[in-house]
């Protein structure tokens, strides 16, 4: 075959069709029209976004300029990143060639491994974090989550994928040790644990906000539990290995739990049995993640991911769909004061650094990069796949951000800061809730008590003041957008309970699945300890397996305890620390490939990691800072906690937010957890960037450095690049195709299509 | 008509593939190609060993 110029085709073995195209076609006129009108079109609707005002300023605006974004992004700066760092080279077998053991090492089809990682990603966090930041109106969390996403989540995502694709798959923790020494390691390694420990618990306490006092969604989301159980069984005894047929018929059930949720809430019994108070609500959860933890993976575990899958892909989805629609009209403001003063209700703190510690999922999140090093990387067929499935993934997620932020800002706004305002400000009643909000100054008419509770019946609920958290908040208005199109008022309750099912489903799979790898890296580091504790190693040892479970849940599960009883509001004073958590893990995330891209010598394309390093490092710094050190006690913990101890040592019985001496000693015994947490986080991450810095200056000197990169090993097989193949891919494609059908004992598996 | 059937082939294809159902005959494949002398596992012992494996080693879900 004769190549077109600037194409070249590499062979590896003369007897075999080219394993790589090397593509340096220039682009057609046609498209370059084709982007060029794209950009054109995000344009336009990133100027309607950014100088409308008033309230014409339709939600398809917002989707309209971030995809526009996306495809310029994904079309020019990933690819940028490509040609400059990553240099990938499809001649170089994959771990998966070239460890293939059909099992984890296996190739995989790009298209379905872009899905395989998108569904490891995507959960909650991308959906709760807008909803939140949208207290500060729509312009900053827009701005963040599209840009952040590009020139930061994006850049992490596809990089870590990429250091752990070249180290055989090698977990972060691993490669930091191995690039950065045993204190960067060690560092690293408890960063991770306790971060995870942290998210568990945030994550928990959003569900029992969404749940408590809701018997519709307690009994829907328990349901969830049965129905996992029952898919084990039937996967395990009665028909193995038909995942799609089971998922299916789990979901069909599901939807069948959320509609009997609503009969079962109507009766005496069940509105008795089902609503539950918080504290019992989180007690529930911890028990959950902890036989989730004990009990066999086929049982629990796997099912509720196959739900889980089917959910998430289904319900975004849907989002997308009812936002393009739907075209709800923007209620909340540009840029709200609470952005500038810092004295939000939902949580406290100034535009920077707080906006951008609040949206952590969506735009930067550290936890991808478990995700991107590890699993998917033992996967891939091609380096030059790792765009389409990093970059591109994470895209994908900055969409359902965008479309979660879009949801959060149509609602009317005094209902929306109804929602998320803690019960100590809006006083728990209709009444004193529509005094509060109305003191607020918002735009648009007031609102009365009558028409809050009107707004809780439509969808169900007993009430909706103070639902903190942010999942019943978008699932109030998923049930508005999706009501205007799908079954009006009539499915208004169905729709809400459906987004609070989802968001519970992903959490709770977060939780059972994060409590199950906690445990883990638990008994491996007890085990590595040595001595009588070295039994902790064997995977199969029961007791050890219980006590870490003891261990983990214990952990998480005070924490959420502490938030749901702290008389401060809980999602206000622990999200935070959650966001500031997730960040962390991304610094440290981003100082690895930095380190590495200095190491390897791509000096002058150090900028692609560092500047979202330093803007990460920036942004968790000061935010840990303010934190720590703000004299302010809405703001920094240990103000609070000083606050509290000196009113609790004059012998005041309430003070602030607690009416009784049991609520100070809460909050005092809070502040000092969250205080001593901040502290510890800050000085874990500053360990890990000294030591980065410290390699670097190490690699700069020496002219680069070796890294713990595995050698190349040829590739024998092809795989396209990108989602669509080009005319030359599908001709080698075809060679491929001929040589198999007289080589029919050659044949690999992931090879065809 | 034919289009239609494609059409779902490719959908049963992408769904198996994304929620692991086809990794069973992956595996199979793997076996014959790499090992041939290999015994071959049924359906409902591949499934046993995958859950034991992640038994042994979970993935991660993110937030």
């Amino acid at each position: 075959m004769r190549s077109p110029e600037h194409v070249e085709l590499v062979r590896n073995d003369p007897d075999l069709p080219p394993v790589a195209v090397i593509d340096r076609r220039p682009m057609t006129t046609g498209k370059k029209l084709i982007f060029a009108a794209i950009g054109l079109v995000a344009a336009i609707a990133w100027a309607l976004v950014a100088f409308v005002r008033g309230e014409s300023v339709n939600g398809a605006y917002f989707v309209v300029a971030a995809v526009g974004t996306y495809v310029i992004a994904y079309r020019f700066y990933a690819r940028l990143i490509e040609y400059k760092v990553v240099r990938p080279r499809d001649d170089r077998a994959t771990p998966a060639e070239e460890h293939e053991n059909g099992r984890d090492f296996a190739p995989t089809d790009r298209r379905v491994l872009f899905g395989h990682h998108f569904a490891a990603i995507a959960g909650a966090g991308p959906l709760v974090g807008p909803v939140l930041a949208a207290q500060m109106g729509y312009l900053p969390g827009t701005l963040w989550i599209i840009i952040g996403a590009v020139l930061a989540g994006c850049v992490q995502d596809y990089l870590v994928l990429w250091l752990s694709t070249r180290r055989r798959g090698r977990s972060l923790g691993q490669m930091i040790r191995d690039e950065m020494g045993t204190i960067g390691g060690a560092a690293g390694l408890i960063g991770v644990f306790v971060i995870m420990i942290i998210i568990l618990a945030v994550l928990a306490l959003v569900v029992v906000n969404a749940l408590a006092e809701s018997p519709w969604g307690v009994f829907s989301v328990g349901m969830t539990i049965p129905i996992a159980l029952f898919m084990g069984v039937y996967l395990r005894y009665l028909r193995p290995g038909r995942v799609s047929e089971v998922s299916v018929i789990g979901v069909v059930l599901l939807v069948l739990a959320i509609v009997a949720g609503g009969w079962v809430a109507d009766t005496p019994w069940g509105a008795e049995t089902f609503t539950l108070e918080p504290v019992t609500v989180a007690w529930l959860i911890v028990g959950y993640g902890f036989l989730a933890s004990v009990l066999p993976v086929w049982l629990l575990l796997a099912p509720r991911d196959y739900l889980s899958t089917f959910m998430k892909v289904g319900t975004i989805v849907l989002l997308a769909v009812g936002v393009i629609i739907a075209q709800p009209a923007v209620q909340a403001p540009a840029v709200s004061s609470f952005a500038i003063e810092g004295n939000g209700p939902a949580f406290a703190g100034s535009l920077f650094p707080f906006l951008f510690i609040t949206i952590a999922c969506g735009a930067l999140s550290g936890f991808h990069a478990l995700i991107s090093s590890g699993t998917s990387p033992k996967l891939v067929q091609k380096e030059s796949q790792l765009r389409l499935i990093g970059y591109g993934g994470m895209l994908t997620e900055s969409f359902v951000a965008i479309m979660a932020l879009v949801t959060a800002i149509s609602i009317d706004q005094h209902l929306y800061f109804t929602m998320n305002a803690p019960g100590t400000l809006t006083g728990g009643e209709p009444g004193s809730a529509a005094d509060y909000v109305n003191g607020l100054g918002l735009a648009g008419p007031p609102v009365t008590g009558e028409e809050i509770q009107a707004a809780a019946d439509s969808v169900g609920e007993e009430s909706i003041i103070s639902r903190t958290g942010g999942a019943p908040t978008l699932a109030f208005g998923m049930s508005q957008i999706l009501g205007s199109f799908l079954g009006g008022a009539s499915l208004q309750a169905f729709w809400y309970h459906f987004a609070i099912m989802f968001e519970a489903l992903f959490i709770l799979t977060t939780v059972d699945a994060g409590t199950r790898v906690a445990r883990f890296m638990l008994s491996d580091t007890l085990g590595n300890l040595g001595g009588p504790l070295k039994k902790f190693r064997d995977p199969s040892w029961r007791v050890g397996a219980w006590i870490c479970s003891v261990v983990v849940c214990g952990l998480w599960g005070a924490i959420l305890l502490m938030g749901v009883t702290d008389p401060l509001g809980g999602i206000n004073t622990l999200f935070p620390l959650f966001g500031i958590a997730n960040q962390l893990l991304a610094a440290m995330a981003l100082a690895l490939v930095t380190v590495v891209v200095v190491k390897k010598g791509y000096l002058r394309w150090a900028w692609i990691p560092a500047v979202p390093l330093l803007w990460d490092l920036a942004v968790t710094m000061t935010a840990s800072f303010q934190k720590i050190f703000s004299p302010e006690p809405s703001l920094g913990y240990w103000a609070q906690h000083n606050a509290f101890r000196e009113a609790r040592a004059a012998g005041e019985t309430s003070f602030g937010t607690a009416a009784d001496p049991a609520a100070m000693d809460a909050v005092i015994r809070n502040t000092f957890l969250q205080g001593t947490l901040s502290i510890v986080f800050a000085l874990l991450v500053l360990i890990v960037a000294l030591v980065a810095l410290w390699v670097c200056v190490k690699a700069v000197r020496a002219g680069g450095l070796p890294t713990t990169e595995e050698p190349d090993t040829k590739s024998a097989t092809f795989a396209p690049s990108g989602l669509v193949s080009t005319d030359v891919e599908k001709e080698v494609a075809a060679q491929w195709a001929t040589y198999y059908d007289e080589n029919p004992d050659q044949l690999r598996t992931g090879t065809h299509a | 008509m034919s289009t239609l059937r494609r059409g779902w082939r490719a959908l049963a294809w992408y769904v198996t593939g994304v929620l692991g159902e086809s990794d069973y005959e992956r595996y199979v494949a793997h076996l014959r190609r790499v090992h041939p002398g290999a015994s071959v596992p049924t359906v409902r012992e591949y499934w046993r060993d995958r859950y034991a494996s992640q038994d042994a080693d979970p993935g991660a879900r993110c937030c």
